[in-house]
């Protein structure tokens, strides 16, 4: 089973210079990409059940054994996420296929696209800091690559910002390695979580801070966000719809898991909640005076980051749990929004609130999938939005945290305003001529999306268990640190 | 020896940030390429120092060189070499496309920030 974990890595690896190495059969490509990715689904739902079951998988890449070698580790909240960053990636390559198949073609985009898979696979899996650098850049370069499908002037001044944002961050990062490595001498983080205890609380702080800010401007809190809403939105859908879905989401893994095992603390984070805090309300807010779907639901993004680093500056096992929940939904619930946007633009050639209405008569199925959806984002019952965010709220009362619960409340509120805005704008109103129909593949797949999210509502309760789970593993830096370097 | 490293490190951050602060691709370029050296140099500064090569004569020797910041070193320069290849392929097409490689501000965002004080014809002018 232990071979699973650079499998993960390495298929999609394989399937990328295999899908080049077939040249233009776009039959033969897509087959390779089904599989790479069906693999890594599989896989993952197999170092889940495994992680879970107690036997949680650790590979030594090399042989060489940890802290002098790579690690590879599933614990269960590299797991969860793993698994549902694989089946949503399954999801959006069926609906990239139908989306592709028929207009723009790109044939090195199943290439691309399994890199992608390969990096944000490693950035998951990886228990050593200079491969999560590794995993990162992997990821990154894939979509600064798949970001400029088009070279038109607007996707070239998007991807520029984009690209140097990214580089900063990257260097900032170089940084930390360097400095993490001249105070401790490993960058393995389970060893690295034994170290950290003992060095100057003052080096600690700061390069708690250095870390925070790296993957801050990755998973975009505030105020390290604005390079998100300018660069997604003039993507392709899939491409738009899978960033949205997962890239952040990897940045908020990595501080969650950077606070817990490498600079863990007994109490809530006053830092960690102000910013959650302002997070959530400037994004909301941003999306509020948006005139186009896809700008609104990248706001949306940085808003819903605001509520997971709540649920880590909580530091408790509750806490942790809801924002392991809110991770999973969020995957599946944002990629599913930008799907169906890019089902109206699909239909429109738009996605300017101003310039199409009716859909709701028109196609009623779009507005059937964008429902559930949209009031699932805004935390409305009995949607899977609303149970993570109960989960965060009554931690939060627990804890006397009135003001973030306060703040968290009024998010959502917003949240559901600006909702009603894009059902007002598309759905609603005069009925516009269409210029083309989404095919059945591309509602297909956001359908399948849609299931997942209902999914994650009505298995709530087996599946916020297996969050706490996860979350008691978390609030003990020394479970991850025994599995991998064996009890001390 | 490593005040000096340290201090070449500082300024290469120092001229790096000033250049990503300009308006022009190319620029930032160089600036992203002076900063990422300064990264690496502080890495190299994270190992040992210098010392006996660890493997090279296969005996065994009491002080040897950390060959890790090297590795490191050396995978941080090919990923930067490839994302400054992409990145001056990419002002190379601004400059095809818009004869200069400035990167410009978010059209969109410009046309919420004047929308609360124009009627909304104007609006739909500033977009075509």
């Amino acid at each position: 089973m232990t071979w699973l974990l650079p499998a993960v890595v390495a298929v999609p690896v394989l399937g990328a210079g295999l899908s080049v190495l077939v040249g233009r059969r776009l039959i033969l490509q897509r087959v390779i990409s089904l599989a790479a990715v069906g693999f890594v689904a599989v896989a993952a739902i197999a170092l889940l059940v495994s992680a879970d079951s107690g036997t949680t998988q650790v590979a030594q890449v090399g042989g060489w054994a940890a802290p002098a070698g790579i690690t590879l580790v599933a614990d269960r909240f590299a797991a969860i996420i793993l698994t549902s960053s694989a089946v949503i990636l399954l999801a959006v390559l069926v609906y990239a296929m139908a989306q592709l198949g028929r207009d723009a073609v790109d044939w090195w985009f199943h290439a691309k696209y399994l890199v992608l898979t390969a990096g944000v696979a490693l950035s998951l899996v990886t228990g050593d800091l200079f491969n999560l650098f590794v995993g990162f850049e992997i990821m990154l370069t894939a979509s600064y690559v798949l970001l400029t499908v088009k070279t038109g002037p607007d996707e070239v001044r998007a991807t520029m910002s984009y690209v140097v944002i990214n580089l900063v961050a990257s260097a900032l990062f170089l940084m930390a390695i360097a400095f993490v490595y001249t105070t401790t001498g490993t960058l393995n983080l389970a060893d690295l979580s034994r170290k950290m205890a003992e060095i100057d609380p003052a080096v600690r702080a700061g390069l708690s801070m250095l870390t925070l800010v790296v993957f801050g401007i990755k998973a975009a809190i505030f105020p390290l966000f604005m390079w998100l809403p300018d660069s997604y939105p003039t993507a392709p859908t899939p491409v738009t719809a899978i960033f949205a879905g997962l890239l952040t989401k990897v940045g908020a893994f990595v501080i969650i898991r950077m606070q817990t095992l490498l600079f863990a603390q007994d109490e809530p984070s006053t830092l960690l909640l102000f910013v959650a805090g302002a997070t959530m309300v400037v994004g909301v807010l941003g999306a509020i005076a948006q005139n186009d779907v896809k700008r609104i639901l990248s706001f949306h993004i940085v808003s819903q980051i605001g509520y997971m680093i709540m649920g880590l500056g909580f530091l408790s096992i509750a806490g942790l749990a809801a924002a392991i929940l809110f991770i999973t939904h969020q995957i599946i619930v944002k990629t599913g929004l930008f799907l169906v946007g890019g089902l109206v633009e699909a239909e429109h050639g738009t996605g300017a609130l101003d310039r199409i209405g009716g859909v709701l008569h028109r196609r009623p199925v779009i507005a059937a999938l964008f429902l559930p959806l949209a009031l699932s984002l805004a935390g409305l019952p009995p949607f899977s939005g609303f149970v993570a965010k109960l989960a965060l709220i009554q931690e939060g009362l627990a804890l006397d945290r009135g003001v973030i619960v306060a703040v968290s409340l009024a998010a959502s509120l917003l949240t559901l305003f600006s909702m009603t805005k894009i059902w007002g704008g598309v759905f609603w109103g005069r009925e516009t001529e269409a210029e083309g129909t989404a095919g059945a593949g591309m509602v297909g797949a956001t359908a399948v999306v849609v299931a997942l999210s209902i999914g994650v509502a009505l298995f709530a309760g087996p599946l916020m268990a297996l969050a706490e789970r996860a979350a008691v593993d978390l609030v003990d830096p020394t479970v991850y640190a025994d599995l991998v370097l064996g009890v001390r | 020896m490593s005040l000096i490293t340290l201090a070449v490190a500082a300024t290469l951050f120092a001229v790096g940030t000033y250049l990503i602060l300009q308006r022009m691709l190319s620029r930032i370029i160089i600036g992203l390429g002076l900063m990422s050296h300064g990264a690496n140099l502080l890495i190299m500064l994270s190992g040992t120092g210098p010392a006996t090569p660890p493997i090279v004569d296969g005996s065994p020797s009491p002080v040897v060189a950390d060959p890790l910041p090297q590795a490191m070193v050396l995978t941080a320069i090919v990923i930067t070499f490839g994302i400054t290849a992409f990145l001056l392929a990419l002002a190379l097409r601004s400059y095809l496309l818009t004869g200069s490689d400035a990167v410009e501000d978010d059209l969109e965002d410009k046309r919420i920030a004047h929308s609360h004080d124009r009627s909304s014809m104007d609006v739909q002018e500033m977009s075509e």
